[in-house]
């Protein structure tokens, strides 16, 4: 390449990048599903005519960092690139050729340029309603988890498939918010394919390949550097967490080489009854976040960078789960993933890697009537989301009440209450709840809630942390269970639903992060800092 | 009537004086311990040059960022916040998310209370306004005893859902006032009568934190003004576009946290009429930052929250909300100070870091090392080294040309020219990506828009920047140096009152409504009304509503009628229509409710008149020539001097056009003239 050629590639690179972003916005703004809106549960991407992701716009779920690239390639396969026309959009939720579950819609649409295919543009976002049980993992088997798509023409030559739009919307209960997310899917990757054509054009370029491959090996490259400054080895660990009704066990064997990474995740239990198992994908995306955070968190996904990394699970166990497991509530087992990879590479790169943390979300889903005999025959339902704390990291504490590996945002008590009869009588830190160490552990939240119509509501409880609290690292103390009890005495259960009568007090604590480095280190600035908070427990 | 509009920046005090249409000028260097100092010096300045007296003049507008620095710089007062029992940490759980989805590492801004100052008392409101638990006045008064002993300088205080019912902490307010006289105090109520507790107790607890400093700097500049001899009105720049009075400023200083951004939109929305322009992207580059603006329709984007001091790379979410009414920009670390690095990808990096005004750029000779924006801009040949800043400082080319191979061009294969092209690539990319990513958020496609370009460094690469978004008109104004100050001048006396109230339109109170709005539209009278007098005053009435459950919300304009029953439907078809404008799509028969009513009063400003087309005149002669590059290749080209440019004349790109302060780049392709209002307009050409 010329001087200029330089330059120029880095632009292309840029511009690229800034299209999936611009293509990610759109889904954003345009999208019913609030909890596309809300937490950022989408993904989009660009690819190659092989479909090698080129870019992947940064959002708030890690769950979709390779799975949707993974997923082009099916489409590629069911598809022959011979017989993709312009105009043409693909379709898919299939759990194992997706994003994991079928709430996962996957959208993808073929570019061209002067009549000549150059790539692809891919989007997934999270859909509300898709019928079956509902969300959440009562499920015994896929098929009660709502409607599944195959890889199916959405968009034929620019005319939308109305027959199976219409099939969609009769198996949703939001069949409005239903077919509005499948146009954004569709509309967002035409945005993107209009972007790239005017890029390309702009640039006098005729096809990706030479800016892909650059994409691709400074990618790699960057990513290998990264390994080389890790001592090669095969490093071990093993998390236990609840599970749905029994203890599930994670194990991993992360081995580091040159040429890159690969996890193992035999020994790992086997899948469960219900649906928090786990389709490979989905499996391989937060392991992958995991590694991406340790060893190279500057280096952007792509094919290339995500190339260096190899996961797999014996098929049966809970993060290979086959056909027909229930894999709704995937989420709560697939968050952990990272502070297993943590656990592991501690042993080669301690400074890198926090303890762990609370690691799934806490959110609340509550439902119940309401007073008077309105218009609201459904009663009310509504999800809160909320945090316990990180884990420490080697030279902080962890993170009080936050967010990880998840990307959502909590949920104002305020909205909640405007919403519905609930009411909030406390939303605090938790003193004490984040293990001891060097570094503390981050703190876990208090939060007491009733229904302030006095009327009995549920509540559907999809927490882990309980029975197996954050573990400590280099000698920090675990962090504090979770716990949820009443103001009647009751001790609730971690998982499914379960009722509060109208007066009874619900008590969510939310678990602490696990500690770093041993107590006794803790700095006496530190120590001072945490006596005057009052947060020391 | 003599005006001056004065705006006090983090390094320079900018002073324009404006009689009748003719504007003097004065840039004084601010003197932050003391901002009065610099303003006083200015304004010495100006009478003396333009041989006016105090008395003189007949209104001096005013805008700082002194509120926005002392939260940057956490020079604030000791301030404690109390709130409803429960939720002590509410300030610092914040949205529990972080701003970095990969960086473990990432380290969120300390709240500006820390919790041994977070003060809870037993009190309770309901999303309704319903007292759930009746207000522990015993309580407050411990908490009195314990703000004594800790010798607090401001107090903020939140409650939930005070928005809807603001007794409990006016109660509280009034208790803590007879045990601490002389401490300020804050309502959550009166600073930010929104929902969503976080962003409101954020809100007023800078309020509450800026509210000493503010009200002394205030007050001291009251004094000195009048022991001058200026007897004028003083009226203070808010983030909203507004001005307000120095009392409503005391009160809420937190309203002025973007006032010198605002007046440049401001501006930018003025010279919109002039140019009659109804899509403008105004474009402020200067030494560190990059800010973009959107008008539309003459109007600037309206925001509700700002975010004060993103400490990450300027990251979203690495600051705190202020929920106030803000014009809306993105800034992006870019500017002529910007740092050029190759990171590990082996890619250049401009930005965030910049060199500052101190070493600054390794052209200046004072100790800068790495390579910046203006050290590429200088080897491109945009500067002359002999006359920069009016020949007060010889660039070092030589030197410059250095730094940018050993830290950029040696890891590349690349000589100084082609690093120093890379580097201007890159700044210009970064800049155009992040105004069309703006576009798309805001639902606009800003190809086609006219860009308005201020600040230094903007002019230098306003038009390879335009050429990236597709924009084919860059207009760089007269006076652009002092911007902001004339924007000042330009703005209505206006106030925004934002109130809560939660409604869905299948349960649409029109009662209610039209109460709430007739109590906030008195309340917004009022303030302006202790500025603008008698002056007919211009109202705007707005609901944000969204669907049930969305995340955002959408603004909605209200009739300025009393409300009736059915108006359930106009607001359903206003929200609907303005929900496919953003969108382009809505949920039929979808539920709606509204969370947030906001009334504007507002004095009329007349709008100007388009400015007329000139007839041609002869290009003026070039004062000589350079070697000059763009991404297309290097050539000589020819050096105009703005000042000689008679309203009319107009030359061929490619060409430089220089002024005191900056250089306008034109490139190949494009025209540059001068309109019959003195500003530069650059088109393409075919």
């Amino acid at each position: 390449m010329t001087e200029l050629g330089v330059v120029e590639r880095q632009i292309i690179w840029d511009r690229l990048v800034s299209v999936v972003e611009e293509q990610a916005q759109v889904l954003l703004r345009t999208a019913f599903s609030t909890i596309v809106r809300e937490c950022g549960d989408l993904s989009a991407g660009v690819f190659d005519v092989e479909g090698r992701m080129l870019a992947q716009a940064v959002t708030g779920t890690p769950g979709h960092v390779n799975s949707m690239a993974e997923s082009v390639k099916h489409f590629i396969a069911a598809f022959p690139p011979a017989t993709m026309q312009e105009g043409d959009a693909f379709i898919t939720n299939d759990p194992w050729k997706g994003t994991g579950h079928l709430n996962d819609f996957v959208v993808t649409t073929p570019a061209f340029l002067d009549g000549k295919l150059v790539g692809y543009f891919s989007c997934t976002s999270h859909l509300t309603d898709i019928g079956g049980i509902g969300f959440g993992p009562d499920a015994t088997d896929v098929h009660m988890e709502g409607i599944a798509l195959p890889f199916l023409k959405v968009v034929d030559r620019g005319e939308v498939n109305r027959t199976l739009i219409e099939i969609c919307k009769a198996n949703s209960r939001l069949p409005v918010e239903m077919e509005g997310d499948i146009y954004s899917l569709i509309a967002c990757n035409d945005v993107g394919v209009r972007r790239l054509e005017a890029t390309m054009r702009e640039f006098g370029l005729t096809d990706l390949d030479a800016i892909g491959a650059h994409i691709i090996q400074t990618s790699r490259q960057a990513v290998l550097k990264a390994l080389a400054e890790v001592p090669a080895g095969t490093y071990r660990y093993a998390m236990t967490i609840d599970g749905y009704d029994r203890p599930i066990e994670l194990k991993a064997a992360v081995t580091v080489g040159p040429e890159g990474v690969v996890v193992d995740f035999d020994g790992t239990s086997p899948q469960a009854a219900r649906g928090i198992n786990v389709p490979l994908a989905y499996t391989t995306a937060y392991t992958c976040f995991g590694l991406m955070c340790a060893l190279s968190p500057r280096v952007p996904n792509n094919a290339g960078s995500l190339g260096c990394f190899t996961v797999t699970a014996p098929p049966g166990t809970i993060l290979n789960a086959r056909y027909p497991a229930p894999v709704s509530s995937r989420h709560i087992t697939g968050q952990m993933l990272p502070d297993v990879v943590f656990g592991a590479l501690r042993q080669a790169i301690p400074e890198r890697c926090p303890a762990e943390g609370t690691s799934c979300l806490w959110n609340m889903t509550f439902r119940g009537p309401r007073a008077g005999n309105g218009d609201d025959r459904y009663g009310f339902a509504i999800t809160v989301t909320s945090n316990g704390g990180t884990g420490a990291r080697p030279t902080r504490d962890g993170l009080n009440a936050t967010a990880y590996p998840s990307g959502v945002k909590g949920t104002p008590v305020e909205i909640v209450e405007a919403m519905t009869p609930l009411l909030f009588w406390k939303k605090e830190l938790r003193p004490g709840s984040g293990g001891e160490g060097t570094h503390r552990g981050g703190h876990g939240q208090i939060i007491e809630v009733e229904n302030g119509d006095g009327l009995p509501f549920e509540l559907l409880a999809a927490f882990d942390r309980i029975r197996f609290p954050p573990r400590g690292a280099e000698g920090g103390a675990a962090g504090a269970a979770g716990g949820l009890t009443t103001s009647k005495g009751r001790t609730l259960a971690g998982k499914g639903f379960q009722k509060l009568d109208g007066d009874e007090r619900l008590t969510v604590l939310t678990p602490g992060g696990g500690g770093w480095g041993d107590p006794a280190a803790r700095t006496p600035r530190l120590r001072e800092q945490d006596r005057t908070t009052g947060l020391e427990g | 009537m003599i005006r001056i509009g004065i705006d006090i920046g983090g390094t320079f005090t900018d002073l324009v004086l404006d009689d009748a249409g003719k504007r003097t000028t004065a840039k004084v260097l601010t003197t932050p311990d003391a901002p009065e100092r610099a303003v006083l010096d200015g304004l010495a300045e100006l009478l003396q040059a333009t041989g006016k007296a105090a008395s003189d003049i007949g209104l001096i507008v005013h805008g700082t960022t002194l509120a926005t620095n002392a939260i940057i710089e956490r020079k604030g007062a000791r301030t404690a916040l109390v709130t409803t029992e429960g939720f002590r940490d509410t300030l610092e759980i914040a949205d529990e998310g972080r701003f970095d989805q990969y960086d473990v590492f990432l380290v969120k801004p300390a709240p500006l209370v820390p919790r041994r100052l977070r003060f809870t008392v037993p009190e309770r409101i309901d999303a309704q306004g319903r007292v759930r638990l009746p207000l522990d006045e015993a309580a407050v008064l411990a908490v009195a005893g314990e703000l004594a002993k800790a010798e607090v300088e401001s107090v903020a205080i939140s409650f939930l859902h005070a928005y809807t019912a603001p007794d409990h902490e006016r109660r509280t307010r009034d208790l803590l006032a007879a045990a601490l006289p002389s401490v300020p105090v804050s309502l959550s109520a009166e600073v930010c009568p929104e929902i969503r507790e976080y962003e409101r107790v954020s809100t007023t607890v800078a309020n509450a934190y800026v509210q000493p400093l503010m009200a002394g700097y205030l007050g001291r500049l009251e004094t000195a003004l009048a022991e001058r001899g200026f007897a004028c009105p003083v009226y203070l720049m808010t983030s909203g576009g507004g001005l307000t009075t120095i009392e409503t400023a005391r009160r809420f200083p937190i309203r002025l946290v973007e006032s010198g951004p605002a007046g440049g939109a401001i501006l930018a929305a003025h010279l919109a009429q002039e140019l009659e322009a109804p899509h403008v992207l105004s474009f402020d580059m200067g030494g560190t930052t990059a800010k973009i603006c959107l008008i539309d329709q003459f109007q600037p984007h309206a925001a509700r929250t700002f975010e004060v001091d993103r400490s990450a790379r300027f990251m979203k979410g690495s600051g705190f909300p202020v929920r106030i009414p803000v014009i809306e920009m993105v800034e992006i670390g870019a500017g002529g100070g910007s740092i050029a690095r190759i990171d590990d990808l082996m890619r250049v990096t401009v930005g965030p870091e910049s060199a500052g005004s101190v070493p600054g750029p390794v052209a200046y000779g004072r100790g800068g090392v790495e390579p910046t924006v203006t050290d590429a801009d200088l080897v491109l040949g945009r500067f002359d080294p002999d006359t920069f800043a009016g020949g007060r400082m010889r660039l070092d080319v030589a030197l410059t040309e250095q730094a940018l191979v050993s830290h950029v061009g040696a890891k590349l294969g690349l000589d100084a020219l082609g690093a120093a092209h890379a580097v201007a690539e890159i700044v210009d990319e970064n800049m155009a990506n992040a105004s069309r990513v703006h576009g798309v958020e805001s639902g606009a496609d800003v190809a086609g828009y006219t860009m308005i370009a201020f600040g230094g460094a903007a002019p230098v690469h306003a038009l390879r920047v335009a050429q990236k978004l597709g924009v084919r008109r860059v207009v760089v104004p007269a006076d652009a140096g002092v911007g902001s100050a004339i924007g000042f001048l330009l703005a209505p006396i206006a106030y925004e009152v934002l109130r809560s109230a939660y409604m869905r339109l299948d349960r649409f109170d029109a009662e209610a409504a039209t109460a709430l709005v007739a109590a906030m539209r008195a309340e917004a009278e009022a303030v302006v009304r202790q500025g603008a007098g008698s002056a007919p005053l211009a109202t705007s009435q707005l609901a944000y509503m969204r669907y049930v459950g969305q995340g955002h919300e959408v603004a909605v304009a209200l009739p300025e009628r009393p409300f009736e029953a059915a108006d359930a439907e106009l607001f359903r078809e206003r929200f609907e229509a303005a929900y496919a404008k953003l969108f382009a799509r809505m949920i039929p028969g979808g539920a709606i409710e509204i969370l947030t009513w906001s009334v504007t009063q507002a004095t009329a400003v007349p709008r100007p008149p388009a400015i007329a087309p000139a007839p041609p005149r002869p290009a003026p002669a070039p004062i000589g020539e350079r070697r000059a590059s763009w991404p297309e290749g290097t050539r000589t080209v020819p050096v105009y001097r703005r000042e000689d440019f008679a309203v009319g004349a107009a030359v061929d790109g490619p060409c430089l056009i220089e002024e005191a302060t900056t250089t306008t780049v034109v490139a190949q392709g494009w025209r540059a003239s001068l309109d019959g209002g003195r500003h530069l307009v650059l088109d393409q050409e075919g």
